[in-house]
């Protein structure tokens, strides 16, 4: 009994909230990593993307609950998802016809490219508080709780409980979709093979007619679908704040590089070790331990490896690490 | 030095836009644009020194800055001597314990030949030792946190004059980069950038939650000033005595003695305001020159000709026999150094330390445009970059709110859309910067006042 108590209390502080983080962080650095691989640079601007595609979406849910549309059970932010994604990819594709595109042609270093997308980080910065503002808004509807920690005690008869918010488990089903269409294109359509190769080695695939127009357009619209849908599960989980989509950039940073940066694979399982460490590294195990461990042994401290106020400071920690042993990334990215 | 269009440049922009604020708001927001612009031109010209001469690019001047700030209140603010008797002797303990493994890590790094898990066992200590530091640590940091939580609950500082204190914020500052450099200077630029950036993350995760050093986010208020006192001022009879003088024209017109006090009274006020800022404007105007000196003097020296051949071609610098990595790790200490120093000296300005007013769109970012927008690898242009760059920063949010009042003149009172944007006039320097940041790159991608390289 201990035992299952000692379980179900890991489940529900620290799996489930780290596959639901880990599925956002994971959206986000698949992103971050396909620009990387295919436009090669590091794009400082993709926070502000996923909050701008956020934005949107709030602003079509608003419209929608003024017309007493709802989704159901589920969030009605769901149903206002196209829309933010068409927006979003209106706006991606804008910057890179007026920004990038010059520079692209211009075959400019990567810093270059960094500092443009400085640019453009500042001016989305400023669109999405100039329209919503920089307050928290919580725009999730529908039903809240698939499970309660109480219902799941007395279902039980165990000591603790197991609560599940219907948005983690959105979080997981979205993201599993997500990706496996995004792995699907990528490895089996002829399509997804152009645009690896294009990624793989621009020449080559320039050589064997493939439209770098194409591509490029492409990999935009694809990172616009992530981005948006990576802030809205972000959202609905949390709460919409502009300056905190800013700072998720960060840990988005450390996962894309952990797994490789240009490796979409790498990017999803780093997404994943990001958001397991931060969450498992700042739990405090003292009830986990009080359980399994024999009697009159239980532990005084919180046994707890780093206090919370460090949690963004784990992911920092890690990718230097990484850097340090395997400038490549775990799952060796490419090196242009 | 005068004979440089460059600096005639910097400096009528300088004296044009502070004399515009002056005349068309006042002069105590003249003055305090003018001491911001001074202290961003010191930022923007550490930044420059690694950027602009070197190449190196680093996002993390925001964690550099805070350690400027940082040594401002280990230096001014007087101890705490009941929290250093509560505790001081297990962060002393724990300070060294701390300087034990590091040893230890560098012993075993250099010692032990290369094996396959040497630095497995490395990562293996480091992880081990942070559990063990909280547990040494953790009992004399409550107890110090504990004493007087709402005014102290700090050790406190050295009680010195603030201005050592940005020295003291360069020398760490230098030190911190050490490491960092250490670290992340070998990755390619692009990583380089990312790993800064996160670094100065956890700096300012560290400032921010380490209460027992810096009060954290509870802030330190009322730190010391290397300038007078207003009330000091008010009170001396000299300073009253100059106030008379200036104003001894418009005073004289005025018969009635009472009403003459008064108005007196009124000037004596405001112009300790100016006064003090004034002072302040000194101090950092000596400091931007002594800076731009001797960086002046190192550009166009042979150092600076192989820091710019470093630059250019790291390759052949290589092959010439220069020591690339060795090279860019000083001069990446040496630009944290003066970032740091231009820290202690907000700090100083402000008189207060906020941990969590470091932002890496105001404190990174925005000195990054600065140092783009003036002209990258040349000091007067980081110069003019902080100036202008500041300077757009203040003014644009009652530019917005001109622009907005005038295009919405026709729309009433109550319109919604009117009010919004209204209130959000303050995110329209965002725009700006980052309108901005494109134009120059896209127009002038060497900024405005482009590198000079002269020949001899």
């Amino acid at each position: 009994m201990d035992f299952l108590n000692s379980i179900i209390l890991l489940t529900n502080f620290i799996i489930v909230p780290g596959i639901t983080y880990g599925s956002q962080l994971a959206l986000g650095a698949i992103g971050v990593t396909l620009i990387y691989g295919v436009l090669r640079f590091a794009n400082f601007a993709y926070g502000d993307l996923m909050a701008f595609g956020t934005m949107i979406v709030i602003l079509v849910t608003w419209f929608l609950q003024s017309k007493g549309i709802t989704f159901g059970l589920l969030p009605t932010a769901l149903l206002a998802l196209p829309v933010g994604i068409l927006l979003t990819i209106i706006v991606s594709l804008f910057f890179d016809k007026t920004v990038f595109e010059y520079y692209r042609n211009k075959k400019s270093d990567p810093v270059t490219f960094i500092v443009v997308s400085l640019g453009i980080m500042f001016v989305l910065n400023a669109v999405v508080r100039i329209i919503i503002g920089p307050n928290d808004i919580n725009f999730m509807d529908g039903h809240k709780f698939i499970m309660k920690a109480r219902e799941f005690k007395q279902m039980t008869g165990l000591n603790e409980g197991l609560a599940l918010k219907s948005t983690q488990v959105i979080t997981l089903i979205t993201t599993i979709i997500t990706c496996s269409i995004l792995f699907y294109f990528l490895n089996k359509t002829k399509t997804g093979k152009s645009m690896r190769a294009y990624s793989n080695n621009e020449d080559l695939a320039l050589l064997s007619g493939i439209d770098p127009k194409k591509i490029v357009l492409l990999t935009w619209i694809i990172v616009s679908i992530l981005a948006t849908v990576a802030g809205t599960l972000y959202g609905l989980d949390k709460s919409f704040k502009p300056f905190t989509y800013f700072n998720n950039l960060l840990p988005i940073f450390a996962a894309t590089i952990v797994g490789g940066i240009g490796n979409p694979l790498g990017a999803f399982y780093g997404g994943f070790l990001i958001a397991f460490s931060e969450i498992g590294l700042t739990y405090a195990y003292k009830k986990f331990f009080k359980y399994i461990m024999p009697e009159g042994l239980e532990p005084s401290t919180l046994i707890q490896f780093i206090s919370t106020d460090y949690k963004f400071a784990i992911s920092f920690a890690i990718l230097i690490v990484v850097l340090i042993f395997r400038p490549n990334g775990i799952f060796k990215g490419k090196v242009i | 030095m005068i004979k440089n269009s460059d600096f005639k440049i910097c400096f009528s922009v300088m004296t044009v836009l502070t004399i515009l604020v002056g005349l068309f708001q006042s002069w105590g927001i003249a003055l305090s644009m003018l001491n911001l612009c001074l202290i961003s031109a010191v930022m923007a010209m550490g930044v420059n020194i690694q950027w602009g001469f070197a190449g190196l690019i680093n996002f993390g001047v925001m964690g550099f800055l805070a350690i400027g700030g940082l040594a401002t209140i280990l230096v001014s603010v007087p101890p705490v001597p009941e929290a250093w008797s509560a505790g001081g002797l297990g962060i002393l303990i724990s300070g060294l314990f701390l300087v034990a493994v590091v040893f230890s890590v560098l012993i075993i790094n250099k010692k032990i030949p290369n094996h396959k898990y040497k630095n497995y066992f490395i990562f293996f200590i480091i992880i081990l030792s942070i559990p063990l530091l909280k547990f040494i640590a953790g009992p004399s940091i409550s107890k110090i946190e504990s004493i007087n939580a709402a005014t102290s609950g700090f050790l406190g500082g050295a009680n010195l004059p603030i201005i050592f204190s940005w020295f003291v914020g360069a020398i760490l500052c230098a030190l911190v980069a050490f490491v960092v450099g250490k670290v992340c200077l070998g990755l390619r630029s692009d990583y380089l950038a990312i790993s800064t950036l996160l670094v100065s993350g956890i700096i300012i995760t560290i400032v921010k939650h380490e209460e027992w050093l810096s009060r954290g986010v509870k802030n330190v208020i009322g730190l010391k000033r290397p300038v007078p006192y207003e009330v000091d001022l008010q009170n001396s009879e000299w300073f009253i005595k100059l106030v008379e003088f200036f104003n001894s024209s418009k005073l004289s017109n005025i018969l009635d003695p009472d009403e003459k006090i008064s108005l007196l009274n009124q000037l004596v006020i405001t112009s300790s305001g100016v006064f003090v800022k004034l002072c302040f404007s000194l101090i950092f105007l000596v400091v931007v020159i002594t800076i731009l000196y001797f960086s002046e003097k190192a550009l166009n020296s042979p150092w600076g000709r192989m820091m710019r051949a470093i630059r250019d071609n790291e390759e052949a610098a290589k092959a010439m026999g220069k020591n690339v990595v060795k090279q860019h790790l000083f001069i990446f200490m040496l630009g944290s150094a003066i970032i740091g120093f231009a820290g202690a000296m907000l700090v100083t300005y402000d008189g207060l330390f906020t941990p969590s007013s470091y932002q890496p769109l105001r404190y990174t970012f925005l000195i990054w445009v600065m140092v783009l927008l003036g002209g990258t690898g040349n000091n007067y242009g980081a110069i003019l970059g902080g100036f202008v760059v500041w300077f757009i920063w203040i003014q644009s949010a009652p530019f917005a709110l001109l622009v907005i009042n005038i295009s919405t003149n026709h729309l009433d009172e109550t319109n919604y859309i009117k009010d919004h944007l209204l209130n959000s006039v303050p995110y329209f320097r965002y725009l700006m910067m980052g309108l901005g940041l494109l134009l120059v790159m896209r127009y002038r991608p060497k900024g405005l006042l482009p590198e000079k390289i002269i020949k001899n």
